[in-house]
């Protein structure tokens, strides 16, 4: 799992194509929701947690397009369904590259939504992470197994948010939930239960990923 | 049977409602270099991909180093070696680290030292840290077999392997796949190469329409056996004649 990690991130960091696309399009998406609000009215501050998760979603559904072009190229998917693992750790390895490709975005992106939308830099910082960590990885985690089956797919593109969105609805409402009462400052047990939620989803679909994942790419 | 790497009984296996390979029985014993013949969409890509465990039977059985394939196919994948003509490599990144990358999926113990010498026993040294995707063909395929060795394959599997390489490359992969094959491992090979074919392996199989239709021996009888090549690879004119071609089938 280490090792096709790391061909992963080594590809990712020579070519830089993942990382630019997630950044360029999240940043894109803030810049452009920020100037749909008058910067003196309240209804910025609340309709922010949304604008961070809707740049979050769009960069997401880009980045989990590419992450199984480059197994496309020269056949290279086969070369790995060639090797003595079993299908499900390279579900996980894929399914780790992506979420630490949209984390590190997010790294870069949330500084940049907080300038954009003048909030506070507090403590709820913390917790604003928390809930794209939680998000992110379920994201990535269902995210991964349907990037697998569209790929093979002519319109990918396209296949990839249908099959998606619909299921990981429950991640981002759960997500946009959490960022807004943290940035709002509300005490963090008032957000648990959307975390555990969060936390649950996350479970199925690590799960339900890592058991499909073998048929998915069977032809 | 002692020694035998490749056992198939009545192997089939279906696309969508076409059959691809039909009730196939083949056994190749250990160091054996087999040359699959046949016409396009005859079922040869599809029996090596049966093979490499990358498909599924439809029907029969598949026993791989006398052992049945169904628990997934890891333990043999891990002697079993696959080189087509498209390479598996990756193109962003060097031979060096194709190579070393495979090794670790496969397991393969000091893989550093591992890779540096294939990528010397194919002649890269000097190509070794250049990505991929600025090789010519001919380097990448010599690259491919590198992966498809990285792990000591005892079964070498080979779909094509010649395919957009000019004769020169074609006469070098032809010298690495001897020498692979004096080093005791067994070959499976398809190719529309017959020269190729005959230089490499003692042996054919000719398969069509999804059938195996002849099974011998080639050493010694290029021209005899191109003749009869075509005489069992012709399209039936009529519909009873697919019969006939099942029933040309010999046995060595």
């Amino acid at each position: 799992m280490l090792a096709l990690l790391r061909k992963d991130l080594q590809i990712e960091f020579r070519t830089k194509e993942t990382l630019a696309a997630l950044l360029l399009l999240g940043l894109l998406t803030l810049v452009v929701l920020s100037f749909a609000f008058d910067p003196t009215s309240e209804l910025r501050g609340e309709a922010a947690p949304g604008a961070l998760w809707v740049a979050v979603i769009f960069a997401g559904v880009l980045g989990l397009n590419r992450s199984f072009l480059a197994e496309r190229e020269n056949d290279c998917l086969q070369g790995l369904l060639l090797c003595p693992v079993d299908r499900g750790t390279i579900y996980l390895a894929k399914t780790a590259g992506n979420f630490l490709f949209m984390m590190m975005a997010q790294l870069v992106i949330v500084p940049i939504f907080i300038f954009f939308f003048n909030l506070p830099v507090s403590l709820g910082l913390g917790g604003v992470f928390l809930s794209l960590a939680l998000g992110l990885l379920g994201f990535a985690a269902i995210g991964t197994l349907f990037a697998a089956i569209s790929v093979r797919t002519r319109a990918r593109e396209v296949m990839l948010p249908l099959l998606l969105l619909p299921l990981a609805v429950p991640i981002f409402i759960a997500g946009v939930k959490v960022t807004g009462h943290m940035l709002a400052g509300k005490p963090f047990a008032e957000v648990k239960p959307w975390l555990n939620l969060m936390a649950g989803f996350d479970v199925i679909f690590l799960v339900v990923g890592w058991l499909v994942f073998e048929y998915a790419v069977e032809e | 049977m002692p020694g035998t790497v490749i056992e198939t009984r009545e192997l089939g296996r279906r696309f969508a409602g076409v059959t691809a390979l039909h009730a196939l029985d083949l056994t190749v014993g250990a160091g054996e270099a087999v040359a699959v013949f046949g016409p396009n969409g005859a079922g040869k890509s599809t029996l090596l991909r049966l093979l490499a465990t990358l498909l599924r039977p439809s029907a029969g059985a598949l026993r791989l180093f006398e052992r049945a394939v169904n628990d997934g196919g890891a333990a043999a994948r891990r002697r079993v070696g696959f080189l087509s003509h498209q390479s598996f490599l990756y193109p962003d990144l060097t031979p060096t680290e194709n190579l070393d990358f495979y090794a670790r999926m496969f397991g393969v113990a000091r893989p550093g030292e591992r890779v540096r010498g294939l990528i010397e026993r194919v002649g890269l040294t000097g190509w070794a840290h250049r990505p991929v995707r600025t090789l010519s063909r001919g380097l990448e395929q010599r690259c491919a077999l590198a992966r498809a060795l990285v792990h000591e394959p005892d079964l070498l599997l080979l779909d094509e392997p010649f395919t957009g390489l000019d004769v020169d490359a074609s006469a070098m992969l032809a010298a690495m796949l001897r020498e692979t094959h004096a080093g005791g491992t067994t070959l499976l090979m398809t190719t529309h190469d017959m020269a190729r074919g005959f230089e490499v392996c003692r042996r054919a199989i000719v398969l069509t329409r999804g059938r195996l239709v002849w099974d011998g021996t080639i050493a010694g009888m290029p021209d005899d056996f191109e003749r009869r090549y075509h005489e069992l690879t012709q399209p039936p004119t009529d519909p009873t004649l697919s019969t006939q071609h099942s029933a040309l089938r010999t046995s060595r």
